[in-house]
């Protein structure tokens, strides 16, 4: 029976012929990642089971970005416990303030994460590098630990489902729009356990910035991964990053998929998830007269060149309505330098937002711009549940740059079409 | 019985910034952790929540977050078991990992409400509601995950074995 793509690299990686869903497999693993939240946990587990060497100092990942820089002492601790660990383990990828970016933003950046590999990460959005056409995936602490301990990690074979993309997105849709139109279709548990497969001929029409924030958002789905066919775009991309050799896996002609999905990108619409759940979808105009008091543009869905470009094309000699709070957070610091060369970041600022070091910041909730009771924020970001950014009675609508830029200058939901 | 205690009962998608919100991950320690359980949902349950009790939910358990900290929380704070129609994905890993009991029973949800007596026994997956009379067959444990379970986690196991 033919496998899928997901299939193919993990049976690939547990050395196996061929595997089907359902079975137990160990698997190998070309990177092992963790942030400042995640790996204090995962070091004291590897402390408890007493190693005292990791399996390979390249093939680990710590990027201290959740609450960076330092928000408070406790913070400042997190942070130094995963530094002290770096530079005991003497990893080779560890990101300091200065050198560092939202992991997920950050790693496909560097050529960490290539087409055809096996990574784990403890942090639910590592799913992202599937853009690539990597099978990635969160897991917690001890299984860090156990990944860092061994460079293997088990995993129940998944199902998937297919997604078989056509047509070209309207002027004002991207990624983000796609995706939360797939969440709102399927449901927040609609592929749990399973992987999401993008194909099909419309994928040209999709960038890279585009696939990173669909697969990093297939987590929002109850997925255990997401993956997209590697192509031409992808190919140009890892290019001028790898620093090594990477295979590319195609799933099998007769692969067996739970379900297809038929995903026309020309019927999108600019899509909102409302409050407490991804797949609480609208389409813009269905959203009627939401008035916000925050606008959040960034995080590692949509802290991208492309993002910031589209928000900054909407910005661009307008000024953000009184009141509304705008914070702009580029991923990384080679996104913020290249917003700085284009011209992107004087936008913000003349419009009257103000632009963030790369961290992840209000969007679990974490510093850099909480909510108060009752306040609501449009955001770029990837989950709106209760107290997500904020007090617990505050709520979050989930947006592309472009619905989100648009709402900042009429301080309510606005589609951009309109503006 | 393995577990025995009154029962926390929840919707769909409890997810894991309810679960402990991200406010407070600017600490690992268990007990700190604990202290803050479910709050966002319900301000009463770290005061209500005694050593053995139950929590049982519908749809997604755990959804969101790979925190590890929640299942940590929750275990801490005295949860013997969790019971719920499906778990998310990466919560169930965690869970497991560290050594709290979960178990899927579409009919345990259906019977059990809130603040009822329910016993679990892990061996044989059975879950007797004492305050209705009426049992729910979940499947048992598999060996090796009793063994993660009773031993205190995943890397006590691999220690250990």
């Amino acid at each position: 029976m033919g496998m899928t793509m997901t299939q193919k690299i993990l049976a690939a990686h547990a050395g196996l012929e061929s595997i089907k869903a359902g079975e137990l497999i160990m698997v190998n693993l070309d990177l092992v990642l963790g942030n400042d939240i995640t790996a204090p946990v995962a070091i004291k587990e590897f402390k408890k089971a007493g190693a005292s060497t990791v399996f390979d100092k390249d093939k680990i990942a710590l990027v201290p970005d959740h609450f960076t820089p330092n928000k408070d002492i406790k913070a400042a601790e997190q942070c130094k416990c995963v530094r002290n660990f770096a530079n005991e383990m003497n990893i080779t990828n560890y990101f300091e303030v200065g050198q560092m970016g939202i992991e997920h933003c950050l790693l496909p950046e560097k050529g960490l994460v290539l087409p055809g590999d096996a990574v784990i990460g403890a942090d639910s959005h590592t799913c992202t590098y599937g853009a690539l056409g990597a099978f990635s995936t969160g897991i917690g602490s001890t299984d860090m630990a156990a990944g860092m301990m061994t460079g293997k990690t088990w995993f129940k074979v998944p199902s998937a489902l297919q997604f078989v993309i056509v047509g070209k997105p309207q002027k004002w849709v991207s990624g983000k729009d796609v995706i939360l139109h797939i969440i709102g279709m399927i449901g927040v548990d609609g592929a749990l356990y399973k992987s999401m497969e993008f194909t099909g001929p419309g994928l040209k029409n999709l960038s890279i910035d585009d696939r990173l924030c669909m697969a990093n958002m297939a987590i929002e789905a109850g997925a255990k991964n997401g993956i997209f066919e590697v192509d031409d775009i992808t190919l140009a991309y890892v290019k001028d990053k790898a620093k090594r050799e990477f295979k590319i896996y195609k799933a099998d002609a007769d692969a067996q998929y739970d379900k297809v999905f038929d995903i026309n990108l020309s019927l999108i619409r600019p899509t909102v998830a409302f409050p407490h759940l991804p797949d609480n979808t609208r389409t813009i105009d269905e959203v009627g007269d939401i008035k916000i008091d925050q606008v959040v543009i960034g995080s590692c869905t949509n802290g991208r060149i492309e993002d910031l470009r589209m928000a900054a094309s909407i910005l661009k000699d307008k000024q953000v309505a009184k009141g509304v709070r705008t914070i702009i957070f580029p991923g990384t610091q080679t996104i913020y330098l290249q917003a700085m060369r284009e011209g992107l970041l004087e936008i913000f600022v003349l419009a009257g937002a103000v632009v963030s070091t790369p961290t992840c910041g209000p969007c679990l909730g974490g510093h850099m711009g909480i909510l108060a009771e009752g306040e609501r924020a449009v955001s770029t970001t990837n989950r709106n549940f209760v107290g997500r950014m904020g007090h617990p009675g505050s709520e979050v609508y989930l947006a592309s740059p472009a619905v989100a830029a648009a709402s900042a200058i009429t301080g309510r939901i606005q589609n951009p079409e309109t503006l | 019985m393995d577990a025995k205690g009154r029962v926390f009962k929840y919707g769909n998608n409890v997810d894991t910034d309810v679960i402990i919100p991200a406010r407070y991950l600017n600490v690992s320690e268990a007990s700190e952790l604990a202290a803050h359980c479910m709050e966002d949902i319900d301000l009463e349950f770290v005061n209500k929540v005694k050593k053995g009790d139950i929590m049982v939910a519908s749809f997604n358990f755990g959804c969101g977050s790979s925190r590890e900290h929640a299942p940590i929380a929750l275990k801490k704070s005295g949860i013997s078991v969790i019971i719920a129609r499906t778990f998310a994905r990466i919560f169930y890993r965690n869970a497991i990992n560290i050594g709290l009991p979960i178990m899927e029973c579409d009919e345990a949800i259906d019977g059990i409400d809130d603040g009822d007596i329910v016993e679990v026994d892990f061996s044989t997956g059975v879950i007797n509601n004492v305050t209705k009379g009426t049992t729910y067959q979940a499947e048992p444990f598999p060996e090796f995950i009793k063994g993660i379970i009773n031993g205190g986690g995943l890397l006590n196991y691999i220690k250990n074995n």
